[in-house]
């Protein structure tokens, strides 16, 4: 049985935890917002950017001439995964979910012997996957400096994937992050991005091209990718907010409920001290 | 007087601008056009320059680093890399991008290289627009 005091500092320690998980709640519920009016903002342009990239790709498929970023290297040896995770914990299962997706897809590959290289964007994937992938790794980017998922962020990490699909060094490359379904739900999802699938948009009539229709293709291409990454930054910002919203709103509700707990433990030890005290008293008076 | 068409210019980030517009003249890769309503379907991509845009409400100006339009009949779509509206483009903004440029023409050979020393005198005209 813990004695009183001890008892009183436990409520007030898990008093403060609930304060500080209160505003961690409140200031995700900030942020998510902000996330998601982003999202939304980034729609217009992505939209376009995959409706003309998926008209001159369904033309250009199938010809030699394609540029390799959309045939591929007509090998599928090497996987590069990258890994888009937060900077920061305390948000659920966010990290968790991307990395057991990417975890489970890289057994897959290497069952297949295919060799598996990692590149991982945001700290919390990279600490998670150090312990059976340490030697995949290829490269890291970090996010920590930067507080709101800009384009240029994306346009960096594009530029590390062409680069080294450029030098040779994988096939193929997947993104794996999570997509925001709602404050409560998100999902990971692997996309392939190098050869990526551009669904091709329905019938979009006859345009010219100025320079050319293959030019034009070869400079849209790593835009696109880089826009893919950029909505999957973004989708993943949103996502890590919303569960760390939830997360914190649950440990709010923990905390509370522990509080309320030993809040009864305490009155009823309280009361049993002052019983026991009393029982001595008395029972001292009628000895005499 | 001619018809309006919409136009939009689309950065990754946001859209920064979307109105109705008489004539919209876009700095094209293979040269400046004007795109008016009822011209025919194309998809132009674009260097740095100066995109002005008139229509019932004025005129406006952008300064782009790049990007595609997006030409029909009755629309002009502009996706810009990168869009600042004229009147803030400072000549610091422009000097980051020109060392930049000047780091890829240094390592680049052949087409590349001409296209990033193209990509450089583009952007040392659209520096002096902005002194």
């Amino acid at each position: 049985m813990p004695s009183l005091k001890a008892l009183k500092n436990r409520i007030v320690s898990v008093r403060n935890t609930r304060k500080i998980t209160k505003a961690m709640q409140m200031v995700a519920a900030a942020k998510l917002r902000r996330a998601q009016e982003a999202a939304v903002a980034a729609r217009p342009y992505a939209e376009r950017m995959n409706a003309v990239i998926g008209g001159l790709a369904a033309a250009a498929a199938g010809s030699d001439a394609a540029p390799r970023l959309l045939r591929g290297t007509g090998q599928d040896r090497v996987h590069l995964l990258v890994v888009m995770t937060s900077e920061r914990g305390l948000c659920g299962g966010f990290n968790s979910s991307i990395v057991r997706l990417a975890r489970a897809r890289a057994a897959e590959l290497l069952m297949q012997g295919k060799t598996v290289k990692f590149l991982t964007v945001g700290k919390k994937g990279r600490e998670q996957l150090k312990r059976d992938h340490a030697d995949r790794f290829v490269g890291h980017i970090d996010l920590s400096d930067v507080r709101r998922v800009g384009y240029a962020n994306a346009r960096a990490v594009a530029e590390d994937v062409l680069a080294r699909f450029e030098a040779g060094e994988f096939d193929v490359a997947t993104i794996f992050f999570n997509r925001f379904r709602s404050v409560i739900s998100q999902e990971p999802t692997a996309q392939q991005v190098i050869p990526a699938a551009w669904e091709a948009a329905g019938d979009r009539g006859l345009y010219d091209y100025e320079p050319s229709e293959e030019a034009i293709l070869a400079d849209l291409l790593p835009r696109g990718i880089a826009t893919r990454l950029f909505t999957a930054l973004l989708e993943n910002a949103a996502s890590e907010q919303g569960a760390r919203m939830t997360a914190m709103d649950n440990a709010t509700r923990n905390a509370g409920d522990m509080i309320d707990r030993l809040t009864i433990q305490y009155n009823r030890s309280r009361q049993a001290a002052i019983t026991k005290e009393l029982i001595e008293i008395i029972s001292g008076a009628e000895a005499l | 007087m001619a018809g309006t068409m919409k136009f939009d210019l689309v950065s990754p980030e946001r859209r920064l601008a979307s109105a109705e517009a008489t004539e919209v003249m876009i700095p094209g890769a293979d040269g400046d056009m004007t795109a008016m309503e009822g011209h025919a379907p194309v998809i132009l991509s674009l260097r740095p320059g100066i995109l002005r845009v008139s229509g019932p409400e004025g005129t406006a100006e952008y300064a782009l680093t790049g990007g595609f339009a997006e030409v029909t009949a009755s629309s002009a779509t502009v996706l810009a890399e990168q869009a600042v509206p004229r009147a803030e483009l400072t000549a610091a903004f422009v000097d980051s991008m020109i060392a930049g440029a000047r780091e890829t023409a240094q390592g680049a050979t052949g087409a590349a290289r001409d296209a990033a020393d193209r990509l450089l005198a583009d952007l040392e005209a659209l520096r002096a627009t902005a002194a």
